[in-house]
């Protein structure tokens, strides 16, 4: 990956890749070109274009069941496309298999909408495995690091719990500290908030931010959650029906005459934390 | 109101139908299953050039699957025992000499009752928690999860629980063909008049090794059977906790069909073709 210039790490939330690089042009990481997925007689996507740019978090946002996920899925390879290519790095994804794929994928950080933490294993044990797995790290060292990464997202001392002992969100905070254990150039959310209250959604939003900075990787967030999507992204993608129907900042879809973005603004997606968002005025 | 077909007839008919349609459903199940497992056991295969790295993964799977199971196979194998001893005692008296009891009960646990009944029991707990456990993993994307960090699911979860159970069957098949034999030798003295000296003479007398290792190469597939479709049924897994009983179902139902029907092969092949006449 080409070396990323530093952030302004006082910037705010959505003010955009660029505005916070201080005007420098990032280059494209993940490129999703004429994208099809059908399951069965049901096609969930129909023609994806996505572009991302290098370090900048794009949200894909749009209703429960509009095919999200499986989008997420494809980008690092754990669905294979029925047509349609995806480019990381200028490398196309949908042809790797084996070993390429692997070396792939550990350059990617995910978390998955139910943590999918390991359930047989501790919390550390949940973190330190990537770490054991591909850097053959263990014992004393193994140990230091998993403290480390749960310390970044204030779970520090938690890696001997199991995971039934965690909260929800607890839950998704040991996911991140897993998703960044080796350090990824890129890091995929899967809805990060769902299922969490309205203060632990604020919370993750937060910490989604305050890594983001720290560890400089591209994202991409998958949600539904206007205000999640406002908090975390530089740029917004609203999904619908199989297609993404617009790409531009928080203003922009604000300001979209779009009916498939007015529509979606209208029916109140997230309405649990429309006041919030309100209160807070223009953030940026 | 359910509607009902006017013409008799034609109900015994929509029944047959009925009937051939999910014999039909319950045939494709099973023939897709298997060839799940067989792709599965070519990846698991592929695997096994990573077995130094897994090794704690088969120590703790050969734990789950071998000595968790010891008190079942202990309970059924005396039990199995005790009763052949005595259905052989009923059977052969009058005709045979008392002192083919212990040849009757040596030969017909070793070869049949040990490796096919410690399957059974054995298959039935741990195909259904292979499966359950994969299962939970499949809907809950922790697979995903492994997949997504560059982990093989194949090497991580499948190849160990295989691996273990090839090594687990064998022996816990020697300690049933053991208790058995026990089962068989306490109930003889106890209640059937026979002397131990006797009863060992008999199964001295006509004993051959070839039983031993026949009883046990049944094991050794048979162990490969109930983890294989565990994992299989587990990997394909879908729609929630339903979902995850439906495998456990399919993972038990897919072995024990699968045990019985590769008991007759393997009979015919080992007693018949291999050690012959």
């Amino acid at each position: 990956m080409t070396e990323r210039p530093d952030r302004d790490t006082t910037a705010t939330p959505g003010g955009g890749a660029t505005a916070r690089r201080g005007g420098t042009t990032a280059g494209p990481v993940i490129e999703v070109r004429d994208l099809w997925k059908s399951f069965g007689d049901q096609e969930v996507l129909r023609g994806i274009n996505l572009t991302v740019l290098d370090g900048e978090t794009m949200v894909v946002l749009g209703p429960s069941g509009c095919g999200k996920s499986v989008l997420l899925k494809h980008v690092i390879g754990l669905m294979k496309p029925d047509r349609g290519s995806i480019l990381v790095e200028g490398n196309e994804l949908t042809g790797l298999d084996g070993r390429e794929l692997k070396d792939l994928r550990m350059r990617f950080g995910m978390v998955f909408q139910g943590a999918a933490l390991f359930d047989s294993m501790t919390v550390g044990e949940n973190v330190g495995l990537p770490l054991k797995e591909h850097c053959g790290i263990e014992g004393d060292e193994l140990a230091d690091l998993v403290e480390g990464k749960l310390g970044m997202v204030g779970l520090a001392g938690a890696s001997h719990l199991q995971p039934s002992e965690l909260s929800g969100g607890m839950k998704k905070r040991v996911a991140l500290a897993r998703a960044i254990a080796l350090d990824p150039d890129i890091v995929l959310y899967d809805e990060p908030t769902t299922g969490l209250d309205p203060i632990m959604a604020e919370q993750i939003n937060q910490l989604i931010r305050a890594l983001q900075r720290k560890i400089h990787a591209t994202s991409i967030v998958v949600t539904h959650d206007l205000h999640s999507a406002k908090f975390t992204g530089d740029k917004i993608a609203l999904m619908h029906e199989g297609r993404i129907e617009f790409v531009g900042t928080m203003d922009d879809l604000r300001n979209s005459d779009n009916e498939a973005v007015r529509i979606f603004i209208a029916r109140g997606y997230a309405s649990d934390h429309r006041t919030a968002w309100e209160s807070r005025g223009e953030r940026q | 109101m359910r509607n009902s077909s006017p013409i008799p007839g034609n109900a015994i008919a929509d029944a047959g139908a009925g009937l051939l349609g999910t014999i039909g459903r319950v045939a494709i199940e099973l023939v897709t299953e298997v060839g799940f497992a067989s792709i599965l056991l070519w990846r698991s295969t592929l695997a096994l050039r990573k077995i130094g790295r897994s090794m704690p993964l088969v120590i703790e799977q050969a734990r789950r699957i071998g000595v968790e199971s010891l008190p079942l196979v202990i309970m059924t194998s005396v039990f199995t025992g005790a009763v052949t001893a005595v259905q052989a005692a009923y059977q052969l008296k009058d005709f045979v000499p008392k002192i083919y009891l212990g040849t009757a009960i040596y030969k017909s646990v070793v070869i049949e009752l040990g490796p096919v009944l410690t399957a059974l029991v054995v298959g039935g707990r741990v195909s259904a928690s292979i499966a359950a456990e994969l299962g939970t993993m499949r809907v809950t994307e922790q697979i995903d999860a492994m997949d997504a960090m560059g982990i093989d699911p194949i090497r991580y979860l499948t190849m160990p629980r295989i691996v273990a159970a090839l090594v687990m069957l064998p022996v816990l098949t020697v300690f049933a063909d053991i208790l058995a034999i026990g089962g068989g030798f306490f109930v003889s003295n106890a209640s059937l008049d026979l002397s131990p000296k006797i009863f060992i003479e008999g199964m001295k007398m006509h004993f051959v090794a070839r039983d031993v290792l026949g009883g046990l190469t049944k094991a050794l597939v048979f162990g490969g059977i109930i983890s294989l479709m565990g994992c299989a049924a587990g990997l394909r897994t879908f729609g929630g906790a339903v979902g995850v009983g439906a495998a456990a179902t399919r993972a038990v139902v897919t072995s024990c069909v699968l045990i019985l029907v590769s008991d007759y092969v393997l009979a015919v092949l080992l007693f018949k073709i291999i050690f012959g006449e």
